[in-house]
């Protein structure tokens, strides 16, 4: 199952961080988000950050949309 | 998240008046579907069929029973990912198993099995390498500390399945026809959208990579539809936020480093070229099928059990004859009733039926 | 000092077990009829009673917000209050492991007896056995508990109509998530409190408003979905929720958004769906507000003529589906 919920890293120690998400927190292991910051947001798959989130890039999918209003 | 009320996208989609059928292939993606009542608020001319998208129903029945015989071996304990234990085999299932003594233990991070292996030195532990290319990196890292670590009681049944080379394998089938592809979030993360590109080269199809939000799929089936009306047939990222083109290029060279290609037995789909994964070489000592060369006999599939045509989207799970009636998540004849991604499993807890 | 444990000798009948019985158990519980100590409790009641036994086995017997004593105790209390039973009298059977610290059982028992006098029910009588190391896991207890039934006609599944309102006394799943989080430690710093309580006091207060309810149920093992969904089929009605309305913390939330889990299948413990005529239901909600218990309560829904015997969700982004009971065990022992 894919948890589509990002969480927020709080600290990195090696290969490994401390997320956090509404309060709780959980250890996850970074081996792949070699350029993740504290203060990053970052997905998750069993364990391991797989992605580090872009804020500016989920607004182009809303402008893509916007264009589309010259449809009838 | 995104800031636009779903009922706006679902108004867009209607006025684009296309009628086309598409494919998931991710089974999150057909549980948040299931789960939102998505289907049946879009026009009647927008299908949504879902595909092989769950690790546990693809995986062959002949491979379940090869995980089921090795919990039931004496000194072994399995460790699999929770989804895994109640899939029934020819005979049996892991759950039945571990109630007759054999042991089974859920593990939620693959990490987890390097513990186990070191709490339990003086038994063997397999890990259950089921799930496609999001998991597989994840296993490739563990195998690898495995290995550094010299842990020597802990092994894998690589069982992994690579979504591309099934596509391909499925739209050559020509059973049914498809108008493009609701594109998995987190094995894009990975992957990136090149390997998906064979949609549009060789099948004129499009496809979006989207997230798991009813809103996100919402708005790649706005995408779809779209490019459906403009006759394009491009590889598009809706879920931006966590999928660039190129993938994850750390993930992709661990995954390369410990593993290799290899055919693979897909449920429903049979053995298809290059769909797999295998242990290279320097890895072998942590192949569990090395490890324990157990002879797997008589296995099969129940008859008339409809998991296969529901795989390659030929059949609805209504429309499989046992669904509901031979077979309920209580007691599942197949893996798509029991998997909770599984999209028999959906239809029966989030669909209506009689 | 060495830590006391029990043994098997505890089990034997002989002196270990009245040592137990009597320093242990009898001083904190004000009951006359268990202090008697006769093979039977002697009782005085009369009227319409209600009868009803469970069985706790949850792991680990101590958790955030409760432990094994309270959930057995209020276990049996809110099955009394489901069917407006004010609870009067309660049994308990205690199955020990042997190795269990005696301290361990102190715990338990002192939150027993709090859990007693917090919805006013004496314990009457009661048993102890010890089993082998291994034959159990720490401490098992059973309860049954007697009741007056307080209003006519009993509330339950066939008095429920088209057009009822369906109340939540409170935010669901953290019982579930409490347990879970005890038994697995999946995260660093979850400070979530298991619901478990007895909701009586809480039903009592409605029962005094004077308002008439139709069903009830706790929503325990299978969550929220699982209760309305047999509510619908016991009713042959729909039952339906609407998915932004249902009450769910904010820890809860994230939690199982984490994991992966769905909230409306984890269990509650000191939780009740009430059901009741659409009129009443703004009033129920005041007063249901109005106690310590049910400060966070929520309408969710209503019951409709059809489909039949089906509870539907009406989702977030306008869609509907159907919430089916929970198949196979998400959680093992969580009561």
């Amino acid at each position: 199952m894919c948890l589509g919920i990002p969480v927020k890293i709080v600290e990195i120690k090696d290969q490994e961080a401390l997320v956090e998400v509404g309060g709780l927190k959980q250890t996850i292991r970074t081996d792949f988000v070699p350029e993740a910051q504290v203060g990053d947001y970052v997905i998750v798959h069993a364990g391991f950050a797989i992605s580090v989130l872009e804020e500016e890039e989920a607004r182009e999918t809303l402008e893509l949309l916007k264009d589309a209003d010259v449809i009838p | 998240m995104l800031s636009l009320e779903p009922r706006e996208v679902l108004s867009k989609i209607s006025k684009m008046g296309v009628s086309a059928r598409f494919m998931e292939v991710c089974g999150t993606h057909t549980v948040s579907i299931a789960r939102s009542g998505l289907k049946k608020l879009l026009p009647d001319s927008v299908k949504l069929i879902s595909g092989p998208g769950c690790p546990v129903c693809v995986t062959a029945q002949v491979d379940i029973d090869y995980a089921i015989a090795l919990a039931r071996q004496p000194g072994v304990i399995v460790a699999t990912f929770g989804d895994m234990v109640r899939v029934p085999g020819t005979e049996t299932s892991l759950l039945e198993a571990r109630a007759s003594g054999g042991k089974v233990e859920v593990v939620y991070s693959p990490m987890d099995s390097l513990n186990l292996a070191r709490a339990h030195p003086k038994e063997e532990v397999v890990f259950l390498a089921v799930g496609f290319e999001t998991t597989a990196p994840l296993i490739a890292r563990t195998v690898q500390t495995a290995k550094a670590e010299n842990i020597p009681n802990l092994s894998f049944l690589v069982l992994h399945k690579l979504i591309p080379p099934a596509m391909r394998a499925l739209l050559a089938l020509k059973e049914i026809q498809l108008d493009g592809f609701i594109l998995p979030g987190h094995v894009s993360a990975i992957l990136g959208s090149k390997p998906f590109l064979f949609l549009k080269e060789e099948f004129h199809l499009p496809g979006v990579i989207t997230g798991f939000e009813p809103d996100d799929i919402l708005l790649a089936l706005f995408m779809l539809v779209k490019q459906k009306r403009e006759d394009r047939a491009d590889i598009e990222i809706q879920y931006r936020r966590a999928v660039r083109p190129e993938g994850n290029p750390q993930a992709l060279k661990v995954m390369e480093e410990v593993f290799e290609p290899q055919e693979a037995n897909w449920r429903g789909l049979g053995i298809i070229p290059e769909s797999g994964l295998a242990l290279r070489q320097p890895y072998w000592d942590f192949d569990a099928r090395r490890r324990f060369p157990l002879k797997i006999m008589g296995s099969r599939e129940y008859p008339a059990c409809g998991c296969g045509e529901v795989l390659r989207g030929v059949i609805s799970p209504q429309e499989c004859p046992l669904f509901g009636r031979v077979c309920t998540p209580d007691s599942p004849v197949g893996p798509c009733m029991v998997s909770s991604e599984g999209s028999c499993a959906a239809a029966y807890h989030y669909e209506e039926h009689p | 000092m060495k830590k006391e444990i029990i043994t098997l000798a505890h089990g034997s009948g002989g002196r270990p077990t009245q040592d137990l019985i009597e320093r242990h158990i009898l001083p904190r519980f004000d009951s006359t009829p268990l202090k008697q100590l006769l093979d039977s409790a002697l009782l005085e009641c009369s009227g319409r009673l209600a009868f009803t036994t469970d069985a706790f086995v949850v792991h680990p017997i101590f958790f955030p917000g409760g432990d094994i004593g309270k959930l057995a105790v209020s276990g049996s209390i809110n099955d009394l209050a489901a069917v407006a039973a004010e609870p009067l009298f309660l049994s308990a059977s205690l199955i020990l492991e042997e190795g269990l610290e005696v301290e361990e059982l102190d715990r338990v028992l002192e939150s027993m007896s709090r859990t007693c006098k917090e919805a006013g029910v004496a314990l009457v009588t009661g048993d102890t056995k010890v089993v082998e190391k291994g034959a159990g896991d720490k401490l098992y207890i059973s309860t049954s508990a007697i009741g007056v039934r307080r209003q006519i006609p009993d509330p339950q599944p066939a008095l429920i109509s088209p057009g009822d309102a369906i109340l939540v006394t409170g935010p669901i799943g953290e019982h579930g998530m409490a347990v879970l989080q005890a038994r697995e430690s999946f995260f660093c710093n979850l400070e979530l409190q298991s619901d478990c309580a007895p909701v009586w006091p809480l039903i009592d207060s409605l029962l005094k408003a004077g308002l008439k309810i139709n069903a009830m149920r706790d929503p325990t093992r299978g969550g929220l979905a699982t209760t309305l969904a047999e509510l619908a089929r016991e009713s042959g009605l729909c039952l339906q929720a609407e998915e932004d309305k249902i009450p769910i913390g904010e820890t809860v939330r994230a939690a199982c958004d984490m994991l992966g889990l769905d909230p409306l299948y984890l269990a509650c413990e000191g939780r009740m769906v009430i059901i009741l005529p659409k009129k009443n239901a703004e009033k129920a909600l005041t007063v249901l507000k109005g106690h310590p218990l049910g400060t966070q309560a929520m309408l969710i829904g209503e019951c409709l003529e059809k489909p039949e015997g089906v509870a539907l969700l009406s989702t977030r982004i306008g869609g509907r589906r159907v919430l089916a009971p929970l198949s196979g065990e998400q959680l093992p022992r969580i009561c």
